[in-house]
C-alpha cells in the first residue's frame, strides 16, 4: 500500500520559510477555498497555515546549535484525529495514505484538534471548518501536470532540497532510502501514532584532507608557474 | 486546554438533568416498594422531568454554539451520528437526543396519567409505562454519562483526562447536582422528599469529592510522556524554543492554552471545592434542621455555579502535548 509522506532533513534546512509561504500561496489559491487571514496588516494578525518553521536552540551558550524545524501534518499511519471525528469528515485516503478533511462535512467541533498530539490542525476562522496539510493532494494527484511537478508546493519551493517527497512504504523510493540511510525518525513515537513524515537528524559532515593531498607532486619547489601542459600528462592528471 | 463555555454549560446542564431523572425514577421505585409516600404524577414527576428537559434543552443550545457555525446544527450536525463505531462524540450525539426523548416520554406519561399497570410481576410489582420508560431513561442517563466522559477520557495524550476517574467524576457530579436539584424541587413544591433526596445528594457529593480529590492528586504529580526531546527528536538535555515561527498567534496558541496564571488556577480550584462540596452539604444539613424551602434551592444554585468552575478547571488543568511546540514567540 502506498503511504505518501515528507522526509525533512534538519541537517539541510536553513529556516528560510520558503515552504511556509509557498504552502500558503498554493493552498489559499486552490479549489478548497482560501486559508483566511484575519487582520493581516494590524497589530494582531492571525491566519490559517498548514506549515510552519520553528527555531530551537540546542545546547548551552556559547556551544549552541540552532535547529530549524519545519512542522506540518505528519499523515500518521494510525491517525488519532480520524476515529474521533463524529461526522466522518476526517479520513485517511486508502489509496495513498494522505489524511484529509472533507470541508463540506466538518462541523467545526475541534475535537480532532484535541486528538492530535502534534497540533497539526487549525480551525479556519472564516469557514469555521478544520483545516490541515493536504500534502497538496490537488497537485500530487493531478495527472495533467508533468510528473516532476506532482509534488507538494513546499517540496518544490525548498531552495536547499531539505524536503523529500515520496512513498515511505516503497523501500526503493528516494524518501525511504533517505530515512534508512540517515537515521530518519518519527516525532513523539511514544503515542504509537506512526507518523508517515520522517525527520533526518542533524549530522556532522567532515572531510579529512591529508598534507600530500594539498601538495602538488609535480611542483616540489612550491613555485607557482604555468602548468607544463604541453609536455604531456602530469601525475595529477593520471592519479584520478 | 482553553475552557470553552459552550462545553462547560453543556456538560454541567445535562449532567444535572441526568441526575434529576435518576432521582425522580429512584423516588418512584422507592414509593412502589412502599418506602416512600407516592407522589403526584402531574405536579411532581411530570413537572420534575420537565425541569430536567429544560436543562437538557439549555445544554443542547450550548452545544449548538460549540459548532463552528450555529447553522451547522441544521445543515451538517446530522452527520454527527454516523461515526458511532469509533467516536465517543458521535455516541454522545446519539445518546443525548435519545435521553431527551425518554425524559419527554416520562414527563408525558406522568402528565396524562397513563400509569395503568401493563402487567404485574409476582402479584406485587405493577409494571406500567412510566416504570419502563423511567428504567430505560436511567440506563440511557448512565450511557450518556459514559459517552460524555469518554470524549475526554479516551484522548490518551491528554494524560490528565485519560483515566477512569474522569468517568467517575462526570457521573458523580451529575448525580450530586441532580439529586440536589431534586431536593430543591421537593422543597420548593412542598413535597416531603427533601430529606430523602438531600441525603442521597450529600452521599453523591461526598463520593464525588473522593474521586475528584484522587484525580486532582493524580494530576498534580503526573509525569508527561512527551518532552521537547521527543517532540522534535533531538537527543539533547538542553533544548529551548527560540521561535514558534510566527508572532501573531494562531489556533494553536488560542485553543490549547488557558492563559491564566497559576495563582488564578489555584483560586478557581479553591472556589469550586468550596462551592461544589462544602456549601451544598452545609446548606442541605441546615435545611434539614430549619425545614427551610429556600436553602436546598440555594444549595443547588451554589453547587451548579461551583460545577461550572470545576469544569473550567478540568479543561485548564489538562496540558496538551502540542503546547511543547508553542513556548516562545520570538
Amino acid at each position: 500500500m502506498t503511504q505518501l509522506a515528507l522526509v525533512i532533513d534538519l541537517n539541510v534546512c536553513v529556516g528560510c520559510h520558503a515552504c511556509v509561504t509557498s504552502c500558503k500561496e498554493w493552498n489559499t489559491s486552490g479549489w478548497a477555498g482560501t486559508m483566511v487571514d484575519q487582520r493581516p496588516y494590524d497589530a494582531d494578525p492571525t491566519g490559517t497555515f498548514f506549515n510552519r518553521v520553528q527555531m530551537f536552540e540546542v545546547g548551552e551558550y556559547p556551544k549552541t546549535e540552532t535547529v530549524h524545524f519545519p512542522k506540518s501534518c505528519l499523515h500518521c499511519e494510525e491517525p488519532p484525529c480520524v476515529p474521533v471525528c463524529p461526522t466522518g469528515a476526517s479520513y485517511k485516503r486508502p489509496d495513498n495514505g494522505v489524511v484529509l478533511v472533507d470541508y463540506d462535512k466538518c462541523i467545526g467541533c475541534k475535537y480532532c484538534s484535541w486528538a492530535c498530539p502534534y497540533g497539526a490542525r487549525e480551525l479556519d476562522e472564516q469557514q469555521k471548518v478544520m483545516k490541515k496539510c493536504t500534502l497538496c493532494i490537488d497537485r500530487i494527484t493531478d495527472q495533467s501536470l508533468p510528473e516532476k511537478e506532482r509534488k507538494p508546493a513546499c517540496v518544490l519551493a525548498c531552495p536547499t532540497s531539505a524536503r523529500l517527497f515520496g512513498d515511505v512504504h516503497d523501500p526503493d523510493s528516494e524518501a525511504s532510502i533517505a530515512i534508512h540511510e540517515n537515521g530518519g525518525y518519527q516525532l513523539m513515537p511514544e503515542w504509537g501514532t506512526q507518523p508517515a513524515n520522517h525527520y533526518l537528524p542533524r549530522r556532522k559532515t567532515r572531510i579529512q584532507i591529508f598534507d600530500d593531498e594539498l601538495e602538488r607532486a609535480d611542483n616540489p619547489l612550491k613555485k607557482e608557474a604555468p602548468l607544463p601542459a604541453a609536455e604531456g600528462e602530469t601525475l595529477d592528471d593520471v592519479a584520478y | 486546554m482553553h475552557p470553552a463555555f459552550s462545553v462547560i454549560f453543556l456538560t454541567t446542564l445535562i449532567g444535572a438533568a441526568q441526575g434529576m431523572l435518576m432521582a425522580l425514577v429512584t423516588g418512584q421505585v422507592y414509593s412502589m416498594a412502599n418506602l416512600l409516600e407516592p407522589q403526584d404524577s402531574r405536579t411532581f414527576y411530570a413537572m420534575g422531568s420537565l425541569l430536567a428537559l429544560i436543562l437538557l434543552g439549555g445544554g443542547l443550545l450550548a452545544a449548538v454554539f460549540h459548532l463552528g457555525k450555529p447553522s451547522y446544527f441544521l445543515t451538517r450536525a446530522w452527520r454527527g451520528i454516523t461515526q458511532w463505531r469509533t467516536s465517543w462524540l458521535s455516541r454522545e450525539l446519539i445518546a443525548l437526543p435519545a435521553f431527551m426523548l425518554l425524559v419527554f416520554l416520562y414527563a408525558l406519561v406522568h402528565w396524562f396519567g397513563w400509569t395503568d399497570p401493563w402487567f404485574v410481576i409476582k402479584g406485587q410489582i405493577p409494571v406500567d409505562a412510566s416504570l419502563v420508560i423511567g428504567t430505560l431513561g436511567v440506563l440511557m442517563a448512565i450511557v450518556l454519562f459514559v459517552c460524555t466522559a469518554m470524549i475526554y477520557a479516551s484522548l490518551r495524550f491528554l494524560q490528565e483526562w485519560h483515566t477512569p476517574l474522569t468517568v467517575a467524576n462526570f457521573m458523580l457530579f451529575g448525580l450530586a447536582s441532580g439529586f440536589t436539584m431534586a431536593a430543591a424541587f421537593s422543597a420548593w413544591t412542598g413535597v416531603d422528599l427533601v430529606v430523602f433526596y438531600g441525603t442521597w445528594a450529600v452521599i453523591f457529593t461526598a463520593l464525588a469529592a473522593i474521586t475528584r480529590g484522587f484525580s486532582m492528586y493524580r494530576n498534580k504529580r503526573i509525569k508527561h510522556k512527551s518532552t521537547l526531546r521527543s517532540a522534535i527528536g533531538v537527543r539533547h538535555t538542553k533544548i529551548r524554543q527560540k521561535s514558534m515561527g510566527f508572532m501573531g498567534g494562531s489556533f494553536n496558541t488560542r485553543e490549547f492554552f488557558h492563559g491564566r496564571s497559576e495563582g488564578a488556577l489555584a483560586s478557581i480550584r479553591l472556589f469550586f471545592v468550596v462551592m461544589v462540596f462544602l456549601i451544598p452539604v452545609a446548606l442541605l444539613a441546615a435545611s434539614n434542621a430549619l425545614e427551610s424551602a429556600n436553602l436546598p434551592v440555594l444549595a443547588f444554585v451554589a453547587q451548579y455555579i461551583g460545577l461550572m468552575a470545576e469544569r473550567w478547571y478540568f479543561f485548564a488543568e489538562a496540558k496538551h502535548p502540542q503546547n511543547l511546540y508553542y513556548q516562545s514567540v520570538a
